[in-house]
């Protein structure tokens, strides 16, 4: 690491979020304009995302997803504080941490169990998985798997939503462990040059995989101070407390709408899983300890139940009632999932071009793509 | 019909999609207020401003990663790598966001896209500048890839790319900018995946694609006053899609078969055409097929030696006489 260099002004900022006030935070307008149904729903939405990660953990115990499944426990104030504040013409993209963004956007858990199944009913017809879910009519853009190589497409996001003067924003998550990235430098830099209306959200949950931020990336105060070499502002977040998510992230989203300009975000957040499901090595990075300290006194729905129940707006049978709900619809997507078939053969060939795949939609499209596309078919097309 | 520059070709062809749909803009470093590191883009900046044309940053990986993102929301950027050698610094963004996004959406989106610039050696720049890279490119299912050889060409594909709703990738040539071609005066478009005949023969023939094909052409002058052999030229023009009736169709008139690029050999895209060829047309061979491609080293800098390493008329025509 490199050496600290103390100012005021910038420890303040760097540190504040540890010391915020739930109280104080619920009197700001952006908080106090929601109305009672619409925290609840908040509430459900978090509640909905923790049961659905933990009903695709079975599934993945059980053998019935594959590959990598990041799960989102601990998370879930980011992606619905975040999302709640968005209008129909801001948008979302994020890395491959993407089951909470995409519930949180209004994604059905039936298209995302039923994705990771590699199902054909899946949100990408099981072209994507886990990592890699999709939903263009949310404005929701993916689901990326390369750390880091998202953030270039939602700062391209930003640049369209500029030069065809619409008032909106993109928001652009990526992890602590994203930062390090050429990439994301890159496009730091275009953000800041061309006053793009971007919010870089560095979900920071303390470990890249299984590397500390401490051991991986140098900093003065915290990460997204970075952002002061690119011209952007920035703020940290208490990403356990989903009204200090939304009323940072608000000033952001009204800087890119008012101003056209970009903010860097860092939402301090904590998973309570392995990086992947495979994680054998936990271990080595982090204690039990720590993480049974996050469960018990941290813990962004436990926090959000006794603020909502304290204002009187829940009671404890309604947030059983909402838990053994999103138990329910969790469970149900697994059975949809598990009874869904899996997508035709001939389906590996389609979605790899536009042109293949709308071939007779356009006279003049078709004539100009003529020649052989697919140079093997493994027999498929034979049918 | 008048003769433009290859470099006059490809700047029609941005001019008048500029003009035409407003999606359309140019990005690229030294494209605007400079007029382009090759001039293909001279006195556009002036004519249509810092929206359509927009200096970028030395920095691929950020701004062909913005140009795919903007094309998500229904834009069209025509992207310009100075060098397509630069594109390594970007082939996450080219191949994973550019190429599988569509596939890994389920098809619920797609990436209208043009990426263009120089891809060639013989310039005498050395090997970090001299990439020939539409064999890795064309290896992405969801990619298109371009290689026109002549200002017409360069004009009527680069239209079609800009026009289509697929990423497409347009590898020029800068060996070729300055040469002049006849190019028609009104609009056309050339479609992809569509070969094009330069020479009709019988004896062999002489397939290829870019510059090589121009290489070929001087080939099969020479085989027909110095050894009365009558080559047949076919000029891919498009990798990815690829004309495959017009190569089974010339293999099956000529029975012989020289591959020419200026592709390095191993995994090129003259050994994919050439299992293509045993594979679906074996019965109408009469010899082995030959290829000749850049000699299989990284490019030199030595400018005689590099004259060597990239294929001529007479390493084409050695290889022609080993089979007829």
């Amino acid at each position: 690491m490199t050496a600290k260099k103390k100012s005021a002004k910038t420890t303040n900022k760097a540190e504040r979020w540890q010391d915020v006030n739930v109280s104080d935070l619920a009197k700001l307008e952006i908080n106090q304009r929601l109305s009672a149904e619409e925290k609840v729903r908040l509430f459900t939405d978090m509640v909905r995302i923790r049961r659905f990660e933990g009903r695709s953990l079975r599934a993945y115990q059980q053998g019935k997803i594959g590959g990598f499944l990041h799960l989102y426990e601990g998370q879930e104030a980011v992606a619905v504080g975040t999302v709640s504040l968005l209008g129909s013409d801001d948008h979302v993209i994020t890395a491959y941490r993407d089951h909470g963004h995409a519930l949180a956007v209004g994604m059905s858990m039936n298209e995302c169990m039923a994705e990771m199944f590699g199902k054909h009913t899946g949100c990408s017809k099981g072209k994507g998985g886990s990592m890699h879910f999709f939903a263009p009519d949310k404005n929701y853009w993916g689901g990326h798997g390369i750390v880091g190589g998202q953030i270039p497409l939602g700062t391209g996001i930003a640049f369209a939503l500029k030069y065809k003067d619409i008032k909106g924003c993109c928001l652009a998550y990526m992890g602590d462990g994203a930062v390090n990235q050429g990439a994301v430098h890159e496009a730091y830099n275009l953000a800041g040059l061309w006053n793009l209306p971007v919010v870089f959200v560095i979900e920071n949950n303390a470990y890249s995989m299984g590397t500390s931020q401490a051991r991986s990336s140098a900093y003065p105060e915290c990460l997204a101070q970075r952002a002061e070499a690119y011209g952007m502002d920035w703020d940290t977040v208490n990403g356990n407390i989903l009204y200090d998510v939304r009323a940072k992230t608000s000033e952001a989203i009204k800087r890119a709408h008012e101003e056209s300009r970009p903010t860097v975000l860092e939402i301090f957040t904590y998973r309570y899983r392995g990086h992947s499901v495979a994680d054998a090595n936990a271990e080595k990075y982090r204690s039990k300890d720590e993480i049974s300290d996050y469960k018990e006194n941290k813990d962004p729905i436990t926090l959000l139940r006794k603020q909502l129940i304290a204002e009187g707006v829940l009671t404890e049978e309604q947030a059983k009632e909402i838990n053994k709900t999103a138990t329910d619809e969790a469970e149900a997507s697994f059975e949809f999932a598990d009874k869904s078939p899996f997508p035709p053969a001939e389906t590996i060939l389609e979605d790899t071009y536009w042109s293949t795949d709308n071939k007779g939609q356009d006279e003049q499209i078709d004539e100009l793509n003529q020649g052989r596309f697919i140079f093997e078919d493994g027999g498929i097309l034979d049918k | 019909m008048p003769q433009i520059t290859y470099r006059q070709a490809v700047k029609e062809a941005l001019a008048e999609e500029i003009e035409r749909d407003p999606n359309v803009f140019v990005m690229g470093e030294e494209v605007a207020q400079y007029n382009g590191a090759y001039k293909v883009t001279e006195g556009l900046w002036e004519k249509f401003g810092d929206k359509r044309l927009v200096d970028a940053p030395i920095s691929e990986a950020g701004f062909v990663g913005l140009g795919i993102g903007a094309s998500m929301l229904g834009l069209r950027p025509v992207m310009e790598f100075m060098f397509w050698s630069f594109c390594y610094v970007a082939f996450d963004q080219l191949l994973n966001n550019g190429s599988f996004c569509r596939y890994m959406s389920g098809g619920l989106m797609n990436v209208p896209i043009v990426v263009r610039g120089p891809a060639n050696g013989g310039t005498n720049v050395g090997a970090t500048h001299s990439h020939t890279p539409e064999n890795l490119c064309a290896n992405h299912p969801g990619i298109k890839v371009v290689c026109p050889s002549n200002a017409a060409d360069a004009k009527g594909l680069m239209k079609t790319a800009i026009r289509d709703n697929d990423p497409v990738f347009v590898m020029e040539n800068t060996l070729l900018y300055g040469q002049k071609w006849e190019v028609p005066e009104e609009e056309y478009l050339i479609p992809m995946g569509k070969a094009n005949i330069l020479k009709e023969g019988k004896d062999i023939s002489l397939i290829a694609h870019g510059r090589a094909a121009i290489t070929a052409m001087e080939a099969a002058e020479k085989l027909a006053e110095e050894y009365d052999i009558n080559a047949e030229v076919l000029d891919l023009r498009s990798i990815r899609p690829l004309d495959v009736e017009a190569i089974l169709e010339t293999v099956k008139k000529t029975n012989r078969v020289v591959y020419v690029e200026e592709n390095k050999p191993f995994a090129s895209v003259g050994s994919q055409i050439i299992s293509i060829i045993q594979e679906e047309a074996f019965d109408y061979l009469d010899a082995p097929i030959k290829r000749v491609s850049s000699i299989d080293s990284p490019q030199i800098y030595s400018m005689p030696l590099e004259k060597l390493q990239i294929p001529d008329a007479d390493r084409v025509i050695k290889k022609v006489l080993e089979i007829c």
